[in-house]
């Protein structure tokens, strides 16, 4: 089947089997390998990515699913050569350890940032519980978050 | 002791002690990080995997027709096929042998029984599916004691002579002693202890991309390794037959998701990639999925405890014995230094002067998947701090003395160090009662005591949990510490660059822990090069020094200190090239980091960056030209980092559910390399030791069907359970390290799991509960709460 997607912003379109996961159609077909899989059960949010603006956990859904649809991967989020101020704070926070976890955990803070302006910690404790981190005891990636709104709001001042 | 000393570079330089971003990150939070899974090559085959639905069944007929008319898949490879080339076994790190892929009977549900080859993954997907196999199923033994019972079926047929299932017997320290000192005791408590198997889950799954150059005859394989350079070693071992040679072998650890003990095995999976690879010239990923990684690969703890421990009527603890149960599944492929069967279970007389202890271990064959790996551990020290905890506080408990108090009085002095324990470790150096009154003090120790006693004539349940352990790790000396014969050293390679900048390589492999940041900062500290300057590379073994990789917390204490004793030689060349510039003697030169003046003199100076430069523009009559150094780490022995953690718990009285509601953590490593990636390393760490006091388990039904063999069912802890864990620290540097540093990255899971199973059974104490093993579930607490009468 033909399905065609904009990624990142730039029209794509790709040839796939019905069964085809959405993150095989990311990884392997678009090549855009920093959405990773970490189960197969919709439970540890490493591959998420947000569709239309909403957070989806790629290995849940079929390719087909996405077509005519905008996807934003982690590779999206950084803009004329600056970070998103959710990749800085990660960084300035300590927010990530082995990687892994990290681009579905920023892809997940994105969309809950976006309407979330003054998270309180237990909100975003709540937001983060569908993506697992076995390395950093989520401590700092709370605090990036929190970094990462306060930033945001300055922005948007 | 003290806390955060100030540091002897600039920010700029970035040396130890200095909080420095990451190298690691920029590419990490763009997605740009390189897992075994992103690696994609022309013309690559995906293999995927037949597994076992029986626990212990003879393999009757493996069918492959439909498989093979599966569009896409090019074989189905079998037992039968490696047993040609005499690689359907293999040996373990502890000389027992595993399957690659079984001939005739599967020995746990989820083995590998077949491996299917097709172009693409769903195909072979499609092909595992097409494959049919006729089992006849055997009996299962999956309980370790009854696996001992006379008339159990004997599991390892295929070891000539085996007549039972029972692996070794270890023993260790001073049976008599401990015996007499049990007789002559006043108070004594035992128990029975069952620490779970449990699994490591890091995010990223185990897997390999295997690419045999069919024209140069070279091995390349990218894979989910913690230890490469051991890995090439066993390789050309097992595979040297059918050439391939250690020369012809290159291992490829790229960025790796999480390790934590479970990336140190060869699994299959690897080997048949590898042959696939071999078999056809192109090349072969096999990456597991979430399932087949609990499901098969190999776990952690299953010991089985008895543990007594004796006091004097006065509260001073003389002994301990103990005797365990290990069920390592149907081979012992434990990742241990094979001297040690147990690893280091022989450091449970933990934190207090014990006159006499003795242990004994019997390894035991059963029907699941291999075991004896660490979670996040250095070779069963969890096991050892979670028994010695658990067992001081019973005895607190048992004499009515404050659990605080208690061990405050049977503590190692500090004026005891270097300590040699009961079972004949020597500890470097400690300060335990400074690191439990700094715990105390920082959670309101006294205040939480009144109000427990104020809540619980409320009728509410809370309780306050202590674990106050020692770790042993950095191993280790090469006198004791080998796998398979090779030493445990590790390695650092330093190359100044004409410009002063440097590039670095080691014999360790991060995994997460930020080796790329803090390596440099040792090279930084001991040279004065920015850190920023220094590129740091691991896991390749065609450039890097031969290592034996990063795992039970010994990067640190073994590669750290072969990065400090290289860059000294860095720097005994650099001041004869100084001394060279500056006309002066070498012994008149006076360092400081980042450059050589002369005694005296202090504007008479050579920077590192005049040096490096002199090195390859004007080197001295006499000596060579370049500015390089080596050095292969020997550590003369083992580090001893601890902590003591307070928690607080609460339980509801009608649920059974417990929570936390603080922990304080105050961890002792040594001296620091960088403040911010060790905060990082015990958040981690205790979320890995909140995991199974409270969630995780895998077990399995009498047929050997496993439970928790996804995350549907296995819990790993979410950031909503995970409390917000507050952390502080002593410094107590190790002495015989060269930089002072003991290792961070396992201290919490270990110390944390015992603190929090005190804390619940100092809150059930009065109910006259005893002990619950860990997972602490509100199913366990609810149905202690209904047996003494709490709920109903």
């Amino acid at each position: 089947m033909r399905v065609e997607v904009t990624v990142n912003g730039q029209r794509r379109e790709a040839e796939v089997e019905p069964r085809l996961l959405l993150v095989h159609l990311i990884r392997e077909v678009f090549r855009l390998t920093g959405t990773h899989i970490g189960c197969d059960t919709t439970h540890c949010g490493a591959c998420t990515v947000l569709l239309d603006g909403r957070p989806v956990k790629s290995c849940t859904l079929f390719a087909v699913q996405a077509d005519g649809r905008a996807l934003l991967t982690v590779e999206g989020l950084e803009q004329d050569g600056t970070l998103h101020p959710v990749q800085a704070a990660f960084m300035a926070e300590h927010g990530l350890q082995c990687g892994y976890c990290t681009p579905g955990m920023l892809m997940t803070s994105y969309a809950f940032l976006q309407a979330h302006a003054r998270p309180t910690e237990a909100e975003i404790r709540a937001a983060i519980s569908g993506n697992l981190c076995r390395c950093t005891g989520y401590v700092n990636i709370v605090k990036a978050i929190e970094h990462a709104a306060a930033r945001l709001r300055e922005g948007a001042a | 002791m003290g806390s955060d000393p100030t540091p002897r570079t600039s920010a700029e330089v970035g040396g130890m002690g200095h909080s420095l971003r990451r190298k690691e990150d920029p590419r990490f939070i763009r997605g740009k990080g390189t897992y075994v899974d992103d690696i994609q090559l022309p013309e690559m085959l995906h293999l995927d995997l037949v597994r076992s639905p029986y626990a212990h069944a003879r393999i009757v007929k493996i069918d492959t027709a439909k498989a093979l008319a599966t569009r896409g898949v090019l074989a189905v490879i079998t037992g039968a096929d490696l047993a040609k080339y005499n690689l359907h076994w293999m040996p373990t790190l502890m000389s027992d042998t595993q399957m690659v892929l079984p001939v005739d009977r599967v020995m746990y549900q989820a083995q590998e029984v077949a491996a299917v080859l097709a172009t693409d993954r769903y195909a072979a997907a499609d092909g595992v599916d097409a494959v049919e196999v006729q089992y006849e199923a055997l009996p299962v033994v999956v309980d370790p004691r009854k696996a001992l019972a006379p008339d159990a079926p004997v599991l390892r047929t295929d070891k000539k002579d085996k007549r039972d299932n029972h692996i070794w017997h270890w023993e260790w320290g001073d049976r008599t002693a401990t015996d007499r000192a049990f007789r002559e005791a006043a108070v004594t408590v035992k128990q029975d202890i069952y620490l779970p198997r449990i699994h490591v889950a890091s995010i990223e799954t185990c897997g390999c991309v295997a690419h045999f150059d069919k024209v140069s005859g070279k091995l390349t394989v990218w894979m989910t390794t913690q230890a490469p350079h051991a890995i090439r070693t066993v390789f050309a071992l097992v595979a040297g037959h059918v050439g391939l040679e250690e020369h012809k072998i290159r291992i490829i650890s790229p960025d790796i998701g999480g390790g934590f003990g479970g990336k140190v095995p060869v699994y299959p999976g690897y080997v048949i990639a590898v042959a696939a690879s071999v078999l056809t010239g192109k090349p072969v990923k096999w990456v597991e999925d979430r399932m087949e990684n609990l499901q098969a690969d190999s776990f952690a703890r299953d010991y089985h405890i008895t543990a007594e421990l004796a006091a004097t009527r006065e509260g001073r603890l003389t002994a301990l014995r103990i005797k365990t149960l290990a069920d390592h599944g149907y081979t012992d492929a434990a990742a241990n230094p094979s001297k040690f069967p147990a690893g280091l279970f022989h450091i449970c007389t933990g934190s207090y002067d014990l006159q006499a202890a003795h242990v004994e271990v019997d390894g035991i064959y059963t029907n699941k998947p291999p075991g004896g790996i660490a979670y996040r551990c250095s070779f069963r020290v969890t096991e050892a701090v979670h028994t010695i905890e658990r067992m001081v506080d019973l005895m607190a408990h048992q004499l009515g003395t404050d659990p605080a108090e208690f061990r405050l009085k049977n503590f190692i002095r500090p004026e005891q160090f270097p300590y040699r324990s009961a079972l004949g470790w020597e500890y470097d150096s400690g300060n335990y009662a400074g690191a439990l009154r700094k715990a105390m003090d920082r959670i309101g120790y006294a205040a939480l005591r009144r109000e427990q006693a104020e809540r619980r004539a409320d009728g509410e349940l809370m309780g306050i949990g202590i674990s106050s352990f020692t770790e042993i790790v950095g191993a280790g000396p090469s006198k004791h510490f080998d796998i398979l014969g090779l030493k445990m050293f590790d390695s650092c390679e330093i190359r100044i660059h004409p410009t002063g900048k440097a590039i670095a390589r080691f014999g360790t492999k991060s995994q997460g822990q930020g080796h790329e940041t803090t390596y440099a900062q040792i090279l930084a500290e001991e040279l004065g090069i920015p850190a920023a300057h220094i590129q740091v590379e691991e896991g390749d073994t065609d450039t890097a020094p031969y290592g034996l990789g990063t795992y039970a917390s010994r990067s640190t204490p073994v590669a750290g200190a072969a990065a400090a004793v290289a860059a000294r030689k860095i720097r005994d060349k650099a001041r004869k090239i100084a001394a060279h510039l500056l006309e002066a003697a070498e012994e008149d030169l006076v360092w400081e980091p980042g450059k050589f003046s002369v005694r005296g003199s202090p504007a008479r100076a050579k920077t590192i960056q005049e040096i490096a430069l002199a090195a390859y523009t004007n080197h001295p009559p006499g000596l060579e030209a370049g500015l390089e150094a080596v050095s292969y780490y020997d550590p003369p022995n083992l580090t001893y980092p601890f902590g003591s953690y307070v928690c607080v718990v609460d339980i509801d009285r009608g649920t059974g559910e417990v929570r936390i509601r603080r922990f304080v953590a105050v961890d002792d490593c040594g001296n620091i390399i960088n403040p911010m990636i060790v905060d990082g390393q015990i958040h981690g760490g205790l979320t890995m030791g909140l995991a199974p006091a409270l969630y995780e388990e895998i077990s399995y039904d009498e047929q050997g069907n496993v439970r928790g063999g996804s995350f549907v069912d296995y819990l790993l802890p979410t950031a909503v359970e995970t409390p917000r864990w507050e952390t502080d620290k002593t410094v107590t540097p190790s002495p015989h390290h060269p930089l002072g540093a003991k290792g961070v990255g396992e201290s919490a899971t270990v110390g944390a799991p015992a603190a929090i199973a005190n804390a619940v059974v100092d809150a059930l104490w009065h109910l006259g509960v005893r002990h619950v093993d860990i997972p602490i579930t509100p199913a366990k607490v609810w149905k202690l709460l209904r047996e003494h009468g709490v709920t109903e």
